[in-house]
């Protein structure tokens, strides 16, 4: 097990490295100078040279990239070109919008999977089973900006039961927090239900075909016993995997959502620095969602390997 | 053979789409550059089939064109995934063990691990938005998906007795990678490539939704639907219907490769995350 864990720290590692190595070429090679920008096209050359120093823009490319690197390591994100303010207290203050919604969103997305799932693989065939199907095949062609449209049109606009857009923020109650973000959740949620639906289902009639789940009915389990007792523990694990991934994309995929839903997240932030030109902000904006997704993947995966001996052997 | 009902109805909703966006190179019931503000946000009507846009324009005809951006998007990005991760997985199936491989598959993991939405907003957003690069943007991530199918297709083919006897015939790793191994993970291509096709739209419409994809007057579905977001309240079919066609556009390839899958190999097994 330590071997394996070393090994996937050192992949970890080097995938960290070079996507920042990435992240930070592709910013390199946007056209224009954020010191220029920020003081317009009038400016005097001496205080535009004057900023790019205290904006440590003066030095070479590898120095530039390795005091980004280094400043992150030690907690600090940079200044924004824009706010003037470090990146890491607007980091702060945004990821608690969007975390909690990837949090909301992965866990709506699961109690509705699970019951569906196992409902379909009980039914294999029936109609039962071909309606879950044809629903979860519309779930996934759904794109959720557009669900989210939808639900803002019905929830909010005809029912008043929501408000349509904007965060009540965490200092009002979690109740009125959570319920600012329950739509958003349940647009990021549907269409990863349908996939997580689909995966519960193959994953469980996988099992059913196992010599052990025929052990299991010969020893005189019913049907049902036999499929929650043995059947489900063990068609978790292939499930497990898709949650961890589901996570990665629901934080990523959120910056969408938060478009839709102005909510005050990451994403937004990305977009508005896009907009105002603030690379330094999207630069570590980006690599910490990318830091988060392989993270979570890190955690999946050495979370299997635990539960599972023969992945260690495999790799 | 029968044809299974996911191949039809998938078959039928894909050529519908694909018809409308070829018959949008010749003709649309109206001219989308020309604006008719009198007619503006008209409901579906006779003269206007699917209703008017904001600005008076007919939303069939913009659909129709829309279908040919979000077609084009999404092939061209299925091409670049293809046209690089398929000699990559050959290359690597070939070596297998190899630094080649062994580069290759660390790779592909690599490109797996990012978040590609994060990464293409990045790249649109640096390069600039426009079609091209989100079509940059969305093929680099169809790379690793079909170098890993390919090279999985193919491994166990090197084992097999008639590869034996191309390799005793004196033929070269790569001619057999081309002449033997491909037309036998052929089936396996075609199947993902419809999924990936339909995982293209989807990316192409989330892009020009946030303003990334294709620029205007080129319409795009995800960017009438960003237009209809202010305009919700009291035009909602503004909304509905360019989200009908993704929806239509996605499930009709979706059903069309499941179908496909079983019809061509019940045993093979795609990759959808």
């Amino acid at each position: 097990m330590l071997r394996y864990a070393l090994k996937r720290l050192l992949s970890l590692l080097i995938s960290l490295a070079v996507a920042s190595i990435v992240i930070f070429a592709v910013i390199e090679i946007a056209p224009g100078d954020p010191a220029s920008f920020m003081l317009g096209m009038n400016a005097q050359p001496d205080t535009v040279a004057a900023l790019r120093a205290e904006l440590g823009l003066d030095v070479s490319k590898t120095q530039r990239y390795l005091n980004w690197v280094g400043g992150m390591l030690s907690g600090d994100f940079g200044t924004s070109y824009t706010y003037r303010t470090p990146v890491g207290e607007m980091i702060k203050d945004r990821i608690w919008v969007s975390l909690p919604l990837a949090l909301y969103a992965l866990t709506l997305s699961t109690l509705i999977a699970f019951p569906v799932g196992i409902y379909a693989a009980a039914r294999r065939g029936k109609p039962g089973d071909m309606a879950v199907m044809g629903a979860t095949q519309f779930g996934i062609a759904v794109p959720n900006f557009w669900f989210a449209m939808m639900l803002v049109l019905i929830f909010a606009i005809n029912l008043r039961w929501f408000s349509a857009g904007g965060f009540a923020g965490w200092d009002k109650g979690a109740a009125t927090a959570l319920k600012s973000l329950t739509l958003p959740a349940i647009a990021l949620a549907l269409p990863q239900s349908a996939i997580l639906a689909r995966v519960m289902r193959s994953s469980l009639l996988d099992i059913l075909g196992e010599d052990f789940m025929r052990t299991a009915r010969a020893k005189g389990l019913t049907r049902r016993q036999a499929l929650f007792r043995h059947g489900l523990r063990n068609a978790l694990i292939p499930v497990l995997t898709i949650i961890g991934m589901q996570f990665a994309f629901l934080l990523a995929g959120g910056i969408i959502i938060e478009q839709v839903f102005f909510l005050p997240g990451l994403g937004r932030l990305i977009f508005q620095s896009i907009s105002a030109r603030d690379l330094i902000v999207v630069e570590s904006v980006v690599m910490l969602l990318v830091f988060l997704v392989i993270m979570v993947n890190f955690v999946v995966d050495l979370a299997y390997a635990a539960v599972d001996p023969r992945l260690r052997a495999r790799t | 053979m029968t044809l299974s009902r996911s191949i039809l109805i998938g078959g039928l909703l894909s050529s519908l789409i694909v018809t409308a966006a070829l018959i949008s190179f010749v003709w649309t019931p109206f001219d989308i550059t020309q604006m008719d503000i009198p007619n503006k946000l008209q409901t579906p009507s006779a003269e206007h089939w699917l209703g008017t846009d904001h600005f008076g324009r007919d939303i069939f005809s913009m659909i129709m064109v829309g279908a040919r951006t979000s077609l084009a998007v999404a092939l061209v990005a299925v091409g670049i995934g293809m046209g690089l991760g398929v000699p990559l997985g050959l290359w690597a199936a070939s070596r297998q063990g190899g630094w080649a491989d062994e580069i290759i598959m660390r790779g592909n993991d690599l490109i797996f691990a990012f978040p590609s939405l994060v990464i293409a907003i990045l790249i649109t957003a640096i390069l600039g938005p426009g079609a091209i690069n989100a079509i940059i943007a969305i093929g680099i991530f169809n790379i690793p998906v079909f170098a890993r199918l390919t090279r999985a297709g193919a491994l166990p083919l090197w084992q097999r007795e008639f590869i034996l006897a191309a390799r005793v015939a004196g033929k070269s790793p790569a001619r057999i990678s081309f002449e033997h191994i491909l037309p036998n993970v052929a089936n396996l291509l075609i199947v993902q490539g419809t999924i990936q096709f339909s995982l293209g739209i989807l990316a192409e419409a989330g892009l020009s939704y946030v303003g990334l994809g294709a620029q205007p007057p080129t319409p795009s579905w995800g960017r009438m639907l960003a237009d209809a977001q202010t305009m919700v309240a009291f035009a909602p079919h503004l909304a509905l219907i360019p989200g009908l066609a993704i929806i239509s556009a996605v499930l009709g390839l979706n059903l069309l490769g499941d179908g496909l899958r079983d019809h061509l190999d019940p045993k093979i097994r795609v990759m959808r995350t």
